[in-house]
């Protein structure tokens, strides 16, 4: 799950992390406010999910509170396109009002896991605000390192050789380590699994603070974080996979136009990659897990052609456990319920009693198109996509 | 012969007394398993089907002789689960459940490893689990489409597996033991732990390899193979159409920073003289060219 920056702040200032003194809003009246509180002058903030902010116009100095007000109206309600935000981009609800800094320096650290080492790691560079993929593609030596023992957490000399590589001295470094510290804590604390401070800014006092922040979280740990589960943000994702969520479906929304339904996580990529090998384009991930129930196929399904890119769907399950029959009379019974099915409908089933499963989709009353095998089925379904049958 | 899995098997269930636990134990007797207990805290002295439940691990172990477990507890209990039967001494740890928190596998992971006096093999979590065709099986995967033979199959995945092994059946390709170690970012045993199993065992003569999108496993066993097996391995990675940064279904399957992707990992697998299987509807094919069959 993913939380915005203020929420992300908000976190880490209970960890003894420092941040710009700022607060978030909806309404441009409120953001002049909070800026002559502020003394004047703020920077205002876009509020979304996606990286890159800056470089869309989401992030922009106010030298007066008229300034923030006029910013700030700018800002909220355009959809803010960033590189990781699609073409379409995202659309923005809030902004956050910050004082404005006097960076003498800016670093990078973050925290997430390491998963062949099985260790969270801590990553510094003294190269801030840049993409750390970019800093490792270019120059990875400028990357340090730092291992976290997961039952011990990060031990003081550790903190202090983290800010010793970003090159700090003195008073500054001391003040690095302990923010690195409250950043490792609050990481382990929630269950986090991204932590970032980027830029983490040296002031011209010497002080350190953290201009941006960003964290992740692990979604199996959120049963035990209410707090952080009330900061998901429906508004930031997408509406079908919102709604997907709610029946306990693991659906993701692609830009193709073939719809596919299969079970389990590594069949629904390998029919996704048998797609396009075919010439196709996957619309979507769908996981309708392993039993495929009527229930799952019929909510799954009615997700899946609301998307209205999609020309075809390809239902590909194998029945291991659960029969082949069975599930092929859930897939006819949920179609049976969804009355007005116009699109082109692929089924693939395989396993366990399955030539009853196909004579069982041959004479339901619509017009499946029934596929043998994987390649089979991709090369019918792109077909069927294409307007052919 | 076949890998961790076979005849001397002593299978016990950690979570019987539920719906998924009570069926998939049943299944295991079915396929032939000896399972021998089930272990539910507070539901010591009841059974299940003729199974005997204790209250713990070390309880059911003394009294049974059970040397695997198989493990369907909720995943916030799963990590203790995993941990309580390490400490009572089991072999051979199978865990089912899905959904894990990663800090709580971090803690198993060096809870095993500061227990050395008593090695515990942890397949999983979030994995179909392990089979040995024609003697037993501890998991959730249909036995009816397995066939007793020689091609080893390893794989993060569930369903494809059970995919690969209907092609292999189907090209009258047998199995020797097919182990799934699971989708999570975080598990105990990685495709190396299998492949020098595999590499070892004179019954297995062909090694199908699934791996997916996310973290090096892929990257790390490519170059073990090249450097140590000599035996025909087919490789195939699933998700070369997912979009970085998604979570595709398994929390371990996510390309992120850019790393993790399907054709690094397509790459390795060539660079290390890997069958690369395209199509996943050409796995069972692709190992038959490779045995020259």
């Amino acid at each position: 799950m993913k939380i915005h920056e203020y929420q992300a702040k908000e976190i880490l200032r209970r960890y003894g992390v420092a941040t710009p003194k700022g607060r978030v809003t909806d309404n441009p009246e409120e953001a002049a406010k909070i800026c002559e509180e502020l003394g004047g002058r703020c920077v205002v903030k876009a509020q979304i999910h996606a990286g890159g902010r800056g470089k869309g116009g989401g992030v922009k100095l106010a030298k007066s509170p008229e300034e923030a007000r006029e910013l700030a109206g700018r800002i909220l309600g355009m959809q803010l396109v960033t590189h990781q935000t699609g073409l379409e981009g995202q659309l923005v609800r809030k902004v956050l009002i910050e004082e404005t800094a006097d960076i003498a320096q800016e670093l990078y650290v973050s925290i997430t896991l390491d998963r062949a080492q099985g260790k969270p790691v801590v990553m510094a560079s003294s190269q801030g605000g840049m993409d750390i993929e970019e800093v490792a593609a270019k120059d990875p030596e400028a990357i340090f390192r730092q291992a976290v023992e997961p039952e011990l957490g990060l031990q003081p000399f550790q903190g202090r050789a983290i800010a010793r590589a970003l090159g700090l001295k003195g008073a500054t470094a001391s003040k690095a380590a302990k923010l690195i510290a409250g950043l490792v804590n609050a990481y382990m604390d929630t269950d986090a699994s991204l932590a970032e401070i980027n830029p983490l800014m040296v002031t011209g006092g010497g002080d350190v603070m953290a201009l941006d922040a960003k964290m992740n979280f692990d979604d199996n740990a959120l049963f035990r974080h209410k707090d952080i589960l009330d900061m998901r943000d429906l508004a930031e994702e997408n509406p079908l996979e919102v709604e997907a969520s709610k029946f306990n479906l693991n659906y993701i929304k692609l830009d193709g136009n073939i719809a596919c339904m299969v079970n389990g996580a590594g069949l629904a990529m390998a029919t996704m990659d048998i797609i396009k090998l075919y010439g196709g384009e996957p619309a979507n991930f769908l996981d309708v897990g392993g039993g495929a129930s009527q229930e799952a196929v019929k909510n799954a399904f009615r997700i899946l052609v609301s998307d209205p890119n999609v020309k075809a769907v390809l239902i590909n399950i194998f029945g291991g456990i659960a029969r082949t029959d069975r599930i092929a009379r859930g897939v006819v019974g949920a179609l049976e319920e969804l009355a007005d099915v116009k699109i082109p409908v692929v089924v693939r089933l395989e396993g366990t009693n399955v030539e009853e499963g196909r004579r069982v989709l041959r004479e339901a009353p619509f017009q499946f198109i029934v596929a043998e095998q994987m390649a089979d089925a991709a090369e019918k379904a792109v077909s069927a996509a294409k307007g052919g049958a | 012969m076949a890998i961790w899995v076979d005849n001397d098997t002593r299978l016990l269930v950690q979570g019987i007394t539920g719906k998924e636990g009570t069926f998939h134990a049943l299944g295991c007797r079915d396929y032939g398993t000896k399972v021998v207990a089930g272990v539910t805290p507070g539901k010591g002295g009841e059974s299940v089907e003729g199974i005997p439940v204790y209250d713990s691990v070390a309880e059911a172990r003394e009294a049974t002789g059970a040397n695997a477990t198989m493990i369907f507890v909720p995943p916030p209990f799963a990590a203790d689960a995993i941990m309580e039967a390490a400490a009572a001494g089991i072999e051979l740890v199978v865990c089912i459940t899905e959904g894990i928190p990663v800090n709580d596998m971090l803690k198993v992971k060096a809870f095993l490893r500061d227990n050395p006096d008593k090695p515990a093999r942890l397949i999983g979590p979030n994995c179909p689990g392990i089979i040995s065709p024609g003697m037993a099986k501890i998991g959730i995967m249909p036995g009816h489409i397995h066939k007793k033979g020689s091609i080893g199959v390893v794989s993060r995945s569930g369903t494809l597996t059970y995919e690969a092994v209907w092609q292999l059946s189907n090209v009258g390709l047998g199995q020797s033991t097919c182990v799934g170690i699971g989708g999570d970012p975080v598990n105990g045993t990685n495709f190396i732990d299998v492949l020098e199993q595999f590499n070892a065992d004179p019954e297995t003569e062909g090694v199908i390899m699934i791996g997916e999108i996310g973290g090096n496993a892929e990257e790390n066993a490519a170059e073990w193979i090249q450097a140590n097996c000599r035996k025909p391995i087919v490789g195939f990675i699933a998700g070369r159409t997912a979009p970085p940064g998604r979570r595709m279904g398994h929390a371990g399957a996510i390309i992120s920073g850019g790393k993790g992707t399907a054709e690094e990992k397509l790459e390795a697998m060539r660079a290390a003289g890997i069958h690369v299987s395209e199509s996943p509807a050409s796995l069972g094919e692709t190992m038959a060219r490779a045995l020259g069959k």
